[in-house]
């Protein structure tokens, strides 16, 4: 392996590009793939550009058979995308988590008392409305959501928005009251019921969360639960 | 900083001062096992390292392989597992297997 790939790979996803490095493992031969661009020994025929798609679609690493050989294709992924609407308490150990959890963080909140750098050490913030800010960085289907105000002012526009695009996992914060009041609202902005219920309300596992720490504990562990859905499926058929 | 980010940068810290770097990574797990395909483990020619392919099993056995693929220039795959033929003398406790590609670091 030289170096540089890896480096380049990495630096590629961090900058919201996939990568990939396919290596022959019987004879150690290396290609660096950018999207239609590749260097490196290996040649990349038919069978590995095939592989590569789609282990990057499934953002998966694979092992690809072809005429020389098994090919260990590695995906480097941008980064999942976290978005939390509310500079609130909760947001701070929230935001720091995702992070810990590979996640690049945004927290959003018009309000600049609640979103301040020195609330939010070293994380992005957004002091657009929510719907402008979500507009703006177009979240995907690696992406996670999440709205914490309890404020409809602010949490309404992020959660209309959120539905409009793919991303994996929505949540908002509030009682069950509320987000009853919320779903009923949202019914009257036009959505349907199939659409609302890939809102998770109130977001979080129920694992008795009461501080503002352990209440992002939960959130985090319900984000991962839909994040590996997959993986669960295929340890608990049933 | 994701897990991959430190292993770079453990690996150019090395190079940088005139060590013989390896490589191992995980390309191939079936059942049960401790760690994902692409975790890395990085290890010098001295035999220090960073990172895990397993929960710690079959550490020892990948950072000798390391250590030779730096001395020989070639790479290995490595195999583990309860079902494993090859006579290695350390296994996967979980019953998994996995399959590990050790290569050494330009």
């Amino acid at each position: 392996m030289k170096l540089s790939y890896l480096e380049r790979a990495l630096a590629a996803s961090r900058g919201g590009k996939p990568a990939a490095i396919a290596t022959n493992l019987t004879s150690g031969l290396q290609a660096l793939i950018e999207g239609s661009d590749f260097t490196g020994d290996l040649k990349v025929d038919e069978a590995i550009t095939e592989g590569v798609r789609k282990a990057l679609s499934e953002d998966r690493s694979t092992t690809v058979e072809t005429d020389s050989g098994p090919v260990f294709v590695e995906v480097f992924n941008p980064p999942l995308r976290c978005f939390i609407v509310g500079a609130v308490h909760i947001a701070q150990p929230l935001a720091r988590m995702a992070a810990a959890l590979d996640y690049k963080v945004t927290v959003i909140d018009p309000r600049t008392a609640f979103a301040t750098d020195a609330r939010f050490p070293e994380i992005e913030l957004s002091t657009e409305w929510p719907d402008e800010a979500l507009q703006r960085l177009k979240p995907d289907k690696r992406s996670a959501i999440i709205t914490l105000t309890h404020d409809p002012k602010l949490d309404d526009p992020a959660l209309i928005e959120a539905l409009k695009t793919t991303a994996f996992f929505i949540g908002a914060l509030g009682s069950r009251k509320t987000h009853g009041a919320r779903l009923k609202r949202l019914a009257e902005a036009g959505f349907g019921d199939n659409e609302v219920a890939r809102i998770h309300g109130p977001v979080g596992l129920n694992i008795g969360a009461i501080s503002p720490a352990e209440i992002a504990v939960s959130i985090l562990g319900q984000v991962t639960s839909v994040l590996r859905e997959d993986r669960l499926k295929q340890r608990d058929p049933a | 900083m994701n897990d991959n980010q430190e292993i770079l940068e453990q690996a150019s810290a090395w190079r940088k001062a005139g060590k013989g770097v390896a490589l191992a990574t995980v390309v191939t797990t079936w059942g049960s096992s401790p760690r994902p395909v692409g975790s890395k483990l990085v290890v010098d020619e001295d035999g220090a390292f960073l990172g895990s392919v397993s929960g710690g099993c079959v550490e020892g056995a990948v950072i000798g392989e390391g250590q030779a693929a730096i001395k020989d220039k070639k790479p290995r795959l490595l195999s583990f597992g309860i079902s494993n033929e090859q006579a290695w003398d350390v296994g996967l406790a979980c019953g998994g297997k996995i399959q590990i590609f050790v290569e050494p670091v330009e």
